[in-house]
């Protein structure tokens, strides 16, 4: 049995490690400690922890201050309440003026089921990525979550970082030599006749789908693209070339996140079959996690599906 | 204050808003009205109350200045400049795609600016953040935060101020720039922010009162702001949107607006006089 940890746990577990040592680290929280697990660093090194109250617009601001002072602030909230709610003092005061502000948005997604669509924010990497400066973070597992905390605490600049409140597989973990690097896509399983390119825990489904269309005798290569910007180029270009046909994943509107991304490299590089998998531009549902992702058609069998489609028109074209 | 020292700011300050007015001609366009109103409390600051030093702007325990109301640039650039943070004759690239001295502040290509600002609304927030880092490093220098009257309709200035009184920031000084007037008319009509007094004390902080053209009065103010007694400080300055040029004194269609070629006449006309009258 694999270890199964949601992104925000093993972000509290990580902000501990990496940022208790470096002082420069100081953690802003908008009343949500206990879902951003800022909580964690907060009881850990009080000195260093703030909590702004519901009040993320300012919290942001605030950080930029800190950073502005030589400080590496991160601000903490809801994915929706920071890169929606606070969107022009991310782009204003974070990211033009480049100061070096991390922005970690928790409970992203219809994966936070109950709460319903005010909370499930399937807009915050479209949001981000189109910011110039962003570097924005979408980690899949625990294992990844850590490694990405460190990297993004050692960069300077603006980032901002999504984590879930489910609990998720650690699938990274199985690659020998992992290493996280800003910018550069993972491959997760090998395949030639199509690319399930993922992010966040729809990685662990772009997964399960490669094992579905195994038994259908496809052999799908798995992406794992941790940072949606700067997009890995090259790992795309070579997955369209090589496999020519490709399927995104994503717990996010289908307009603006990875798929967009993915659409844009391969419309300018090399054009090939692409089916998008995620909330189809239309608001969530309340209901138990995963039975809105199945409702919303964000399972393995729906990357199964759409990879089967996308194989087809591949086909179609070559004939 | 010593009256001489009194008379070479306000000479200062003539200076400052000429220099502001013929960056706006050049550029064609940016803000008069709010730009003249701060005039006398950005001379204060920078000749005389403010510890910066313009061959080291990121000196680390320089006084920080944030103008949120970031459209009033020109008359921060104009102060830099003659404080020696950059060429005066940069001040022609104002607002010029060849310039570096943008049509709001901006804090990466500015020798002497503090804080990238322009949305309104976020300014107070940043120093507040600037000031709590201070209290973290213990560092003893101040932090002032320019806000403009009709800006404190922008509801994130309440959720700082909260945050500020919360932190007992007392090493933050807010400025409202109080020229009662706003882009589409007087503040009062568009939405009142009035009384501002009162809310500054409900958030736990100290407020002055000042004469925002009067070097006396605004060195008082400052003094006293200065002083550290566990909580914030808003100066609420008494101020003339367009001071110094007749035709520009309250007029709303200068917030933003371009004077004519009459008008830019009377108020160089104006400004040279102010200049030598204090040359004296």
């Amino acid at each position: 049995m694999l270890e199964k940890i949601s992104t925000r746990a093993a972000y509290g577990e990580a902000l501990l490690e990496y940022g208790i040592p470096n002082e420069r680290v100081y953690a802003l929280e908008a009343d949500v400690a206990g879902c951003t697990m800022s909580g964690v660093f907060g009881e850990a090194c009080p000195e260093r922890f703030f909590e702004i109250g519901i009040a993320e617009a300012n919290m942001i601001a605030m950080g930029a201050g800190f950073a502005a002072n030589g400080k590496i602030p991160v601000c903490h909230a809801f994915g929706l309440f920071t890169a929606g709610r606070a969107y022009d003092q991310i782009r204003n005061s974070v990211a033009y003026p480049k100061l070096n502000v991390k922005i970690v948005g928790t409970n992203v997604g219809l994966t936070v089921g109950e709460d319903g669509p005010t909370h499930q924010c399937i807009e915050d990497l479209a949001l981000m990525r189109v910011v110039p400066n962003m570097v924005v973070l979408s980690p899949c597992d625990g294992y990844e979550t850590k490694q990405a905390v460190k990297a993004m605490l050692e960069y300077e600049g603006p980032v901002f970082m999504r984590t879930g409140r489910p609990a998720v597989e650690t699938v990274t973990n199985r690659i020998q030599d992992y290493h996280f690097q800003i910018g550069k896509g993972i491959t997760l399983a090998e395949g030639n006749d199509v690319t399930i390119i993922a992010t966040g825990l729809m990685v662990q489904e772009a997964l399960k789908a490669s094992d579905l269309l195994k038994e259908k005798e496809i052999y799908a290569r798995v992406i794992n693209i941790h940072t949606i910007k700067p997009i890995d180029r090259e790992i795309i270009i070579r997955a369209a070339r090589e496999t020519k046909a490709i399927v995104t994943a994503e717990e996010h509107n289908i307009i603006g996140g990875l798929g967009s991304a993915v659409a844009e490299v391969i419309c300018e590089e090399c054009l090939v079959p692409l089916e998008y998998v995620g909330v189809q531009d239309k608001f969530g549902h309340s209901g138990e996690a995963w039975e809105v992702m199945q409702a919303y058609g964000l399972t393995a069998e729906h990357i199964a599906e759409k990879a089967i489609r996308a194989v087809s028109r591949k086909e179609k074209a070559l004939r | 204050m010593e009256a001489e020292k009194i008379r070479e700011l306000k000479l200062q300050a003539a200076k400052t808003r000429k220099v502001t007015l013929e960056a706006i001609r050049t550029a064609n366009s940016g803000h008069i009205g709010g730009s003249f109103s701060i005039v006398e409390l950005l001379t204060i600051l920078y000749f005389d109350k403010m510890n910066v030093n313009e061959r080291n702007p990121h000196m680390e325990n320089r006084d920080r200045f944030i103008l949120s109301k970031g459209h009033c640039c020109p008359a921060v650039y104009a102060t830099l400049a003659y404080r020696g943070f950059f060429p005066l004759e940069d001040m022609r690239g104002f607002r010029k795609l060849k310039g570096y001295l943008s049509g709001h502040m901006e804090m990466n290509h500015i020798p002497g600016v503090d804080m990238s600002t322009g949305s309104l609304g976020q300014g107070l927030s940043v120093g507040a953040g600037m000031a709590l880092a201070a209290k973290c490093d213990q560092k003893d220098y101040r932090v002032f935060v320019v806000v403009g009257d009709g800006e404190t309709q922008e509801g994130q200035n309440w959720e700082a101020a909260m945050a500020a009184g919360n932190y007992a920031l007392d090493n933050l000084i807010c400025i409202v720039d109080n020229n009662k007037l706003q882009l589409d008319g007087n503040c009062e009509e568009i939405m009142s922010p009035y009384p501002l007094d009162q809310k500054f004390k409900a958030f736990n902080w100290n407020v002055i009162l000042c004469d925002g053209h009067s070097m006396q009065s605004l060195s008082d103010a400052i003094d006293q702001a200065s002083e550290r007694n566990g909580h914030p400080t808003a100066i609420i300055m008494d101020t003339v949107k367009g001071k110094g040029v007749s035709v520009f004194e309250n007029q709303i269609r200068f917030h933003g607006g371009r004077p004519t070629e009459e008008e830019y006449k009377i108020a160089f006309q104006e400004l040279d006089r102010a200049i030598t009258d204090l040359e004296g």
